[in-house]
C-alpha cells in the first residue's frame, strides 16, 4: 500500500513537471528498505508506465512533438545501456550518496528558478 | 550547435537515468526548450523521449537481475492516478507556481539520503525476494 502512494505522488510530481517522478520514487523505495539498486531498477520500470500516460494525456492537449523527442530520447536510450552497466560496478552506498548529490543539485535549481 | 547540444543532454540523461532509476526529464526539459519549444511543450515531449530510455533501461536491469516487478506495477497504478492530476494543475497553473516547494522537499530528502549514506544504511534491506511486503 504505502509503494501505491509513493507512485501516486511520485506520478503526480511527474505529470506536473514532465519528468518521469524517479527523483522521489527511488528515495521512497530506499526508505522502505530496498537497496538503492533494486530501487533505481524497480523506479525505472515503473516509469515507463507514468511516461506513456502522461505522453498520451498531453498528446491529447497537442504539446507532445514527437522528433525533439525522438532527438534526444534516441541518445539518452544509449546513454541508458552505459548508466545501467555502470551501475552494477557501484557499491549500493556509493550509489545512494551519488543519487543524494544529484538531488541536491535538482533541488536548488528547482529552488532558484 | 544547438542540435548537437540537445544530443549530448540527451545522452547524458541517459547515462542518469541507467544509473539512478529517473527518467531523465531533469535533462530532457531543459533541452528541449534550449531548441525552442515552450514550457508546456518541453514537458510534454520530455515524457515521450523517456519511453526509449526505460524501454532499454528496463530491458538491462531485467538481465541484471534487479527489478521487482510486483514493486513496479504498484508504483505504475499509484502514478496513474498522480500523473493524471499533475497534468491537469500543470494546465492551470502559471509554469513555476510551485517549483519551490518542490524543490525544497527535494533537497530535504537529498540530505536524508546522504545521511544515510555516510552512517550506512544498517535497517532492514528488501532485495530480490518479492512478497516480503
Amino acid at each position: 500500500m504505502l509503494v501505491v502512494l509513493i507512485g501516486l505522488v511520485a506520478g503526480f510530481y511527474g505529470g506536473l513537471f514532465g519528468v518521469g517522478g524517479g527523483t522521489l520514487i527511488v528515495p521512497g523505495l530506499i526508505w522502505l528498505g530496498y537497496r538503492s539498486k533494486i530501487a533505481a531498477a524497480t523506479s525505472l520500470a515503473a516509469i515507463g508506465i507514468t511516461a506513456v500516460v502522461g505522453a498520451i494525456f498531453y498528446a491529447w492537449y497537442g504539446e507532445v512533438r514527437v522528433l525533439y523527442a525522438l532527438l534526444v530520447g534516441i541518445p539518452a536510450a544509449l546513454g541508458a545501456v552505459f548508466g545501467t552497466a555502470f551501475q552494477q560496478r557501484l557499491h549500493s552506498r556509493v550509489l545512494t550518496a551519488l543519487f543524494a548529490v544529484l538531488l541536491a543539485a535538482i533541488g536548488l535549481k528547482l529552488v532558484i528558478g | 550547435m544547438t542540435i548537437a547540444l540537445a544530443i549530448v543532454l540527451g545522452a547524458a540523461a541517459g547515462v542518469l537515468a541507467g544509473l539512478f532509476g529517473v527518467g531523465g526529464g531533469i535533462l530532457f526539459v531543459p533541452a528541449l526548450l534550449m531548441l525552442g519549444l515552450g514550457q508546456h511543450q518541453a514537458e510534454a515531449t520530455s515524457l515521450l523521449a523517456i519511453v526509449p530510455v526505460v524501454l532499454v533501461g528496463s530491458w538491462r536491469q531485467h538481465r541484471y537481475g534487479n527489478i521487482r516487478w510486483d514493486s513496479v506495477w504498484k508504483l505504475g497504478l499509484g502514478s496513474l492516478a498522480g500523473v493524471v492530476g499533475g497534468g491537469l494543475l500543470a494546465e492551470r497553473l502559471a509554469p513555476g507556481s510551485l517549483q519551490r516547494l518542490f524543490g525544497v522537499l527535494v533537497i530535504a530528502i537529498a540530505l536524508e539520503l546522504g545521511w544515510r549514506a555516510w552512517r550506512g544504511d544498517s535497517r532492514r534491506v528488501v532485495t530480490e525476494k518479492p512478497g516480503a511486503r
